[in-house]
């Protein structure tokens, strides 16, 4: 198997040996999650900061408890109170921040491909991409395959049920960096993918994109899905003009609760937050049993943990290998 | 021509020996003696006049001055990128003996004031520096510039770059008006309400990058918007670097219809593709954006067979720190001027005679700095020429790097890239301003 990639920047880092691998880390961390008191000592003495450029309270939040769980020390860069504000160009907020001898910088910017340029900077930290513009977010995908394969009962090394899963990915891909990811993803696990959005909230192009179908109406595709993954509709990064109303996106590519029915017994709905109850996705269908919005929350620490692991823990100066935590 | 600072004392006849002389004439191996600022004697074994200073040219093709249609010095207003001075020192390295300075300065090149003083700056540098004055006040897009109290000062290219004018009206406006002062109006093609808030070319690249798009159809629209008023109103247009296939073709079209139109491509826009953009490295941020293959297959071939009638650098100086932003917030542009003949007779598969027309008397006459109106430069090398020569070395390999550029900026995307053909020499106004690649002042 390839080594684990020095930064995570994009879901294209990882093959899906890797992804299994984080998977199967990640059921580890998921177990010390459970604990009473949930927290391991793998990261003592490192330092992960974060660093969003872009609001963000989940993501960062998730990040954060992940870290803490293993006991880094955790800085937190606000940018609204920062140096940037004052002037500060990009790079040199990067490079001040390692100064202090961060191990580990989680970034996320509105502006794609930022995390690849701090990662081109930085001289020792490590990179975790938590979102670039409409780029990629590679670890909601990879909490995204976990908790599919906990629902879907995939079992330990259960990838076997990605092989031919149908996912149809609805919404917003055109600004969409979780959409990004996750089809590079899910791809890569051997599932088909569709995605269903109306022509303007498409990329441009999806020359060399991983998908089998791309549908215009939601009610041809829910009948045949084995996961339906929403997508938040981005207002703020346009779509606003791209479509004549919300109202009409709703009516044609909303999860309402009559389409909800046409979902076959076994199949889930994820979101990956912030919810826009009533546009992409009806208040009581985000409370139906087959929606795992909330494991996708509590999966995205565990996962989180596993990532951090993977590309600190293992550090050979650091010989932290045998800590990590057996399974319960 | 421009006028010249009167010189302290007359330099020193020069003597350009061992050369092969190029120009539209053809090619001939010819020593070339230059005294006064004029060419004195093209002879295939010229006598040194005494205290006469002789550059090598042994290998060398030896070709009137090249001539920049788009250069931005950026003088007024953000010296910290580069001067009219610098601008000028990085034009003679790459063997300019003119450019034409674009008017999106700050503030912009629309009123005499600010013209005049680029022009008199221009006199005292290493090339010629013609202005292009904007068309609109402010470069708004909306009030016509005073085009006739700048056309009197010498202005003869009129154009909004950094912005095409948005208004079919105003455009048409422009055009009628610029009828009556015989001069010619330049446009950078891209209609803003299709290329929004692109930051690179819409395609398989942005797609995948998630960088917003700017769609080829964006500048195609305003070619084809402006093919119509050009004919609708018998004005001359000349079309800032063209970069997609679509453009290309419809320019074709028009010039088959004997319409008044040129137009100009950027060396980075037969060089380089979006892919270029992969890792968001902001000094492969440029507007026009690089486009694709095809479209570089298209630029290519449409220099070849004369659609486009000149390559312009287009050469763009971008202080560090702008560049050490994220991709889609950076500003367009890269420099130019030092790569650009090395870059053409490398890239293009197009014999020198062609490089030079396309670099020196087409762009020359485009800008009517040629001898037809007056001026000194892209004319034959015969005696009683204007003495602007580039004498390159086209088989000379060169480290784009191995030495900082003149520039006051550093954003070259072809940093660490091994170039053929080295300007050795320039001389401008008789004056050697570049002698064995090295800036004389």
């Amino acid at each position: 198997m390839r080594p684990f990639p020095v930064h995570l920047l994009s879901m294209e880092d990882l093959d899906a040996g890797q992804i299994a691998e984080v998977l199967r880390v990640s059921d580890s961390f998921a177990e010390v999650g459970r604990r009473a008191s949930p927290k391991v000592p793998t990261l003592r003495g490192r330092t992960v900061a974060t660093l969003f450029f872009e609001d963000s309270t989940r993501t960062r939040m998730s990040f954060e408890t992940a870290a803490k769980r293993m006991s880094a020390d955790v800085l937190s860069f606000a940018h609204g109170s920062s140096s940037i504000k004052k002037g500060e160009s990009l790079r040199d907020t990067v490079e001040t921040v390692e100064a202090m001898g961060i191990d580990a910088m989680i970034v996320r910017h509105a502006s794609s491909g930022v995390p690849d340029r701090v990662a081109r900077w930085v001289d020792h930290s490590v990179v975790v991409n938590a979102g670039d513009g409409a780029h990629q977010h590679p670890t909601q995908a990879l909490l995204d395959c976990y908790t599919v394969r906990e629902a879907l009962g995939g079992g330990e090394d259960g990838l076997a049920r990605f092989g031919g899963l149908r996912v149809a990915i609805v919404g917003d891909v055109r600004h969409s960096r979780v959409a990004r990811s996750q089809i590079v993803a899910y791809a890569a696990l051997g599932a088909e993918v569709t995605l269903v959005a109306p022509a303007t909230l498409l990329p441009p192009s999806l020359e060399g994109w991983p998908v089998v179908a791309v549908e215009h109406d939601i009610d041809a595709v829910l009948p045949k899905a084995d996961v339906v993954s929403l997508l938040r509709v981005q207002a703020e990064r346009g779509s606003g003009v791209l479509l004549p109303s919300l109202r009409e996106y709703t009516s044609g590519y909303g999860l309402t609760a009559r389409c909800a029915t046409m979902l076959q017994p076994g199949a889930v709905i994820l979101h990956p937050g912030p919810l826009v109850r009533g546009v992409e996705i009806a208040s009581e269908v985000a409370e139906l049993p087959q929606s795992l919005i909330t494991d996708q929350v509590a999966n995205g620490v565990a996962v989180r943990m596993a990532v951090l692991f993977l590309l600190l823990g293992r550090d050979a100066h650091h010989g932290r290998l045998e800590e990590v935590p057996d399974r319960g | 021509m421009a006028e010249r600072m009167p010189r302290a004392s007359s330099p020193p006849p020069v003597v350009v020996r061992g050369g092969t002389v190029i120009d539209q004439r053809g090619r001939r191996r010819a020593d070339v003696v230059l005294d006064g600022g004029l060419v004195t004697s093209v002879a295939e074994r010229a006598e040194a006049p005494s205290r006469a200073l002789v550059l090598d040219a042994g290998g060398c093709l030896v070709a009137p001055g090249l001539v920049d249609l788009h250069v931005h010095l950026r003088q007024p207003g953000r010296e910290e990128s580069e001067t009219v001075e610098t601008g000028a020192r990085g034009a003679a390295l790459g063997g300019f003996t003119a450019v034409v300075a674009m008017p999106n300065t700050e503030p912009p090149l629309d009123s005499a004031e600010t013209v005049r003083t680029v022009l008199e700056i221009g006199r005292t540098v290493t090339c010629e520096v013609a202005v292009a004055g904007a068309i609109t006040v402010g470069r708004r897009g909306e009030r016509l510039s005073p085009m006739a109290e700048l056309a009197r000062l010498g202005v003869q290219l009129f154009t909004d770059d950094g912005t095409g004018v948005q208004s079919a009206g105003v455009m048409r406006r422009a055009l009628q008006y610029a009828t009556g002062l015989d001069v010619t109006l330049a446009q950078h093609c891209e209609d803003l309400s299709l290329s929004a808030e692109g930051a690179m070319h819409e395609g398989s690249w942005s797609s995948r990058l998630g960088v917003a798009g700017q769609p080829a159809a964006a500048e195609e629209a305003m070619v084809a918007r402006d093919l119509v008023l050009a004919k609708d109103t018998g004005a001359r247009i000349h079309f800032l670097h063209l970069s997609t296939a679509g453009a290309v073709d419809l320019v074709r079209r028009a010039k088959s219809e004997g319409l008044a139109v040129t137009a100009e491509a950027a060396p980075y826009h037969f060089t380089l593709t979006d892919g270029a953009v992969s890792g968001y490295d902001p000094v492969f941020r440029v507007n026009p954006p690089l486009r694709t293959l095809t479209d570089v297959e298209a630029v290519k071939h449409a220099l070849g067979d004369g659609t486009i009638d000149a390559i312009a650098t287009d050469h763009a100086p971008h202080a560090p720190e702008a560049k050490d932003l994220p991709f889609d917030q950076s500003p367009p542009g890269m420099l130019g001027l030092e790569t650009a003949l090395a870059l053409a007779l490398g890239e293009l598969d197009l014999p020198p005679e062609q490089v030079f027309a396309l670099m020196s008397w087409r762009p020359a006459r485009i800008a009517r700095l040629d001898a037809a109106h007056g001026g000194g430069q892209g004319g034959p090398l015969v005696p009683g020429a204007a003495a602007n020569l580039c004498v390159v070395d086209p088989e000379l390999p060169w480290q784009v790097d191995d030495r900082p550029p003149a520039s006051r900026s550093r954003n070259t995307p072809y940093g660490g890239r091994r170039l053929t053909g080295r300007v050795r020499h320039t001389v401008y106004d008789g004056e050697p301003v570049v002698v064995d690649a090295e800036a004389q002042r």
